[in-house]
């Protein structure tokens, strides 16, 4: 194996371009001169102006923001108080886990229909905003519940019995302890739920009302139309970097407590 | 708790260098499913003592403690707190702290934070609270350390920490759960006398669960033997080493040698005893004993001085005559363990204070003799 290691990094290499060039492309073409999406004649930022000047995008922004904000939000309270619910033994508890972690593997397309039916037929919600936001509250729970229950696993519970020893009260155990050291999990779960919000094409093509349209059915839907033109293409790209910024900030977020104490251990092991 | 005659019951002397009752335990009975891990303690426990419970691993000490800190609930008896009953009044409002085994510490908070933590709760602000955990860390000489997180210290650092932090938020008595069960033997040593500095720096009651007997010895002002949910006796380390109870704090608290005797007779302030193998056995007579009584005799094995067959013991000392079967050298004394006809094994330590000869090689008839003051007369294993 040693022997040969370009083999291996021809592989990875391989695998690498595969995922990136498509984005690595859209990012080149955005910034391109010309409108041909093949031909490179020169750099520019005219496509990205465009864009700032269209008010329908700049619409579909806002809202997929406001969105993409709410439902993170939404979807982070209720998911941390469940994962704290799922903490304690009760009958049924099981049953919960599942029902909670079920909407991750129900097909989006299943989902949106569902919804859809479920708001116009049954609930009477008008299509748009409330009916987004209901919709991507319900896909973005289980990924939280999922989060934050892991990390509520790991905290010892002799810290809060600790607390308590130490005359906090249940509240203020929970605010001073547990809390802090569930946070990175919360973060990360605000994070990505943000992020699926953000997305999300499927689910929301069914809900989404005249004149709201989220950015990822709005881009949808004109490269359907009109094929992909570089507006679409500068749109996309701006897209990934928001989304890959705030992955990374997520990952890092997850991760931080076990990188600052493996950080601590190279200290204290020199 | 033995009723027979002549023997020591577990009495609770009552000591007078202490003020009143401040943690009082009756009757206190804690079942777990089909066990019953603490059964009907009794026990009081004085301001500025240091107490330990003793006991082997799953005795109910463990849970004894977590009953006075409040994270169980007795399921019959009362735990008063200065002549209030605890039962139902929850740790955070309890005047208890604890120092736990496994230290605890919060690993988000800093040395100080941590300290401060149980003062904040308190309501103490700005400087009070300043002084105080600035206090708690010099009387743990940490301060150099206050900024640190834990996961950069020791595990003696952190010791030390749990410790402070316990004491920092004043309690009225401090539980201490086998604090010093998760480190080496070296630190565990060292932290053992700066505990005992602190608790007589400090003057507050603690309440020290171990299953380390020599650390009990060491620390405490009285111990309090448990086993299997049940207290075995009550009393000073001196009472309960010279003086055992019962078999299991004979053959728990330190070696000791068991004979099975019977009583064949009381001389005056002596009782004879016959055994197999035995020239002359006596004991203290305390209470009465009848003619005939199936009984332990036992004697520490530091009591037992060992003479050649030609050597005479003092007059009306206990003389066994045996066969050394082994001898192991352990630098401070040497353990003898010499084979009695008809009457099993004993162990005696002699200090190393002779020139070492082979008076006592193994396969050497050897006589053993002690004062009858030191023979402990216990139930007898039958009963």
């Amino acid at each position: 194996m040693n022997r040969r290691p370009w083999v291996l990094g021809g592989i990875a290499g391989g695998v690498f371009v595969f995922l990136y060039a498509p984005i690595a492309w859209l990012a080149v073409v955005s910034f391109n001169d010309s409108r041909s999406l093949s031909r490179i004649t020169g750099f520019s930022i005219r496509w990205y102006a465009e864009l700032f000047d269209d008010s329908r995008v700049l619409e579909s922004l806002g809202l997929t923001l406001r969105l993409a904000v709410t439902s993170a939000v939404v979807s982070t309270v209720i998911g941390t108080l469940a994962a704290f619910g799922l903490r304690r033994a009760f009958p049924g508890r099981g049953l919960w886990t599942v029902l909670l972690s079920l909407p991750l593997v129900v097909p989006e397309v299943v989902l949106g229909v569902a919804l859809l039916g479920f708001c116009v037929k049954l609930a009477g919600i008008p299509l748009g905003f409330g009916a987004l936001l209901a919709a991507h509250v319900a896909f973005s729970l289980s990924f939280v519940v999922v989060v934050v229950r892991a990390r509520v696993a790991g905290v010892d519970h002799r810290l809060e019995e600790a607390a308590a020893d130490l005359g906090a009260g249940p509240w203020v155990a929970f605010r001073t302890v547990t809390l802090p050291l569930v946070a990175p999990a919360v973060a990360a779960g605000a994070a990505f739920a943000f992020l699926l919000s953000f997305d999300d094409v499927v689910t929301s093509s069914y809900l989404t009302g005249v004149g709201s349209t989220t950015l990822p059915v709005f881009v949808y839907a004109q490269a359907g139309k009109r094929g992909v033109s570089p507006e679409i293409v500068a749109l996309s790209t701006l897209m990934v970097a928001v989304s890959a910024a705030l992955l990374v900030a997520g990952v890092m977020l997850a991760s931080r407590r076990a990188r600052a104490s493996t950080f601590v251990e190279s200290i204290r092991d020199q | 708790m033995t009723e027979q005659p002549g023997f020591h019951p577990a009495e609770e002397p009552t000591p007078d260098t202490f003020a009143p009752v401040e943690v009082g335990l009756h009757g206190v009975t804690k079942r777990f499913s089909d066990q019953t891990a603490v059964d009907d303690i009794t026990l009081r426990v004085h301001e500025g003592e240091f107490f330990s419970v003793l006991g082997p691993s799953g005795c109910g000490k463990t849970t004894l403690l977590r009953m006075v800190a409040g994270f169980e609930h007795p399921d019959a008896g009362r735990i008063e707190l200065d002549g209030v009953d605890m039962v139902g009044v929850p740790p955070y409002r309890r005047d208890v702290n604890t120092v736990f085994q496994s230290y605890a510490l919060f690993p988000h908070m800093s040395v100080w934070d941590n300290v401060a933590y149980g003062v904040k709760r308190k309501g103490v602000k700005g400087d009070a609270l300043k002084k105080t955990v600035g206090e708690h860390l010099e009387l743990v000489r940490l301060s150099p350390f206050a900024k640190r997180r834990p996961a950069q210290l020791s595990g003696g650092q952190q010791q030390r920490v749990a410790i402070a932090r316990a004491l920092a938020a004043g309690p009225r008595l401090l539980l201490l759960d086998e604090p010093l069960g998760a480190l080496d033997a070296v630190l565990r040593k060292e932290l053992r006398m700066e505990l005992m500095r602190i608790q007589r720096e400090v003057g507050t009651t603690f309440l020290y669960v171990t299953h380390d007997q020599e650390e009990a010895l060491v620390l405490s002002h009285r111990i309090a033997v448990m086993n299997a949910g049940k207290l075995e006796q009550v009393g000073y380390p001196e009472d309960v080493y010279e003086r055992p109870a019962t078999r299991f704090v004979a053959g728990f608290i330190g070696t000791s040698n068991i004979l099975d005797a019977k009583v064949s007779g009381v001389d005056g302030h002596r009782v004879e005893l016959d055994a197999p193998g035995v020239t002359r056995l006596r004991a203290p007579l305390h209470g009465e004993v009848r003619h005939g009584q199936r009984v332990a005799a036992t004697v520490r094995p530091e009591k037992v001085h060992l003479y050649d067959q030609a050597g005479e013991p003092p007059s009306g000392w206990c003389v066994l005559n045996g066969t050394v079967r082994d001898v192991v050298y352990t630098g401070v004394s040497t353990q003898y363990v010499v084979h009695i006809p008809g009457g099993g094994e004993l162990v005696a330590f002699v200090q190393n204070t002779r020139r070492i000869d082979d008076a006592g090689a193994p396969g050497q008839p050897v006589r053993l003799a002690w004062d009858p003051d030191f023979t402990v007369l216990l139930e007898s294993a039958d009963d």
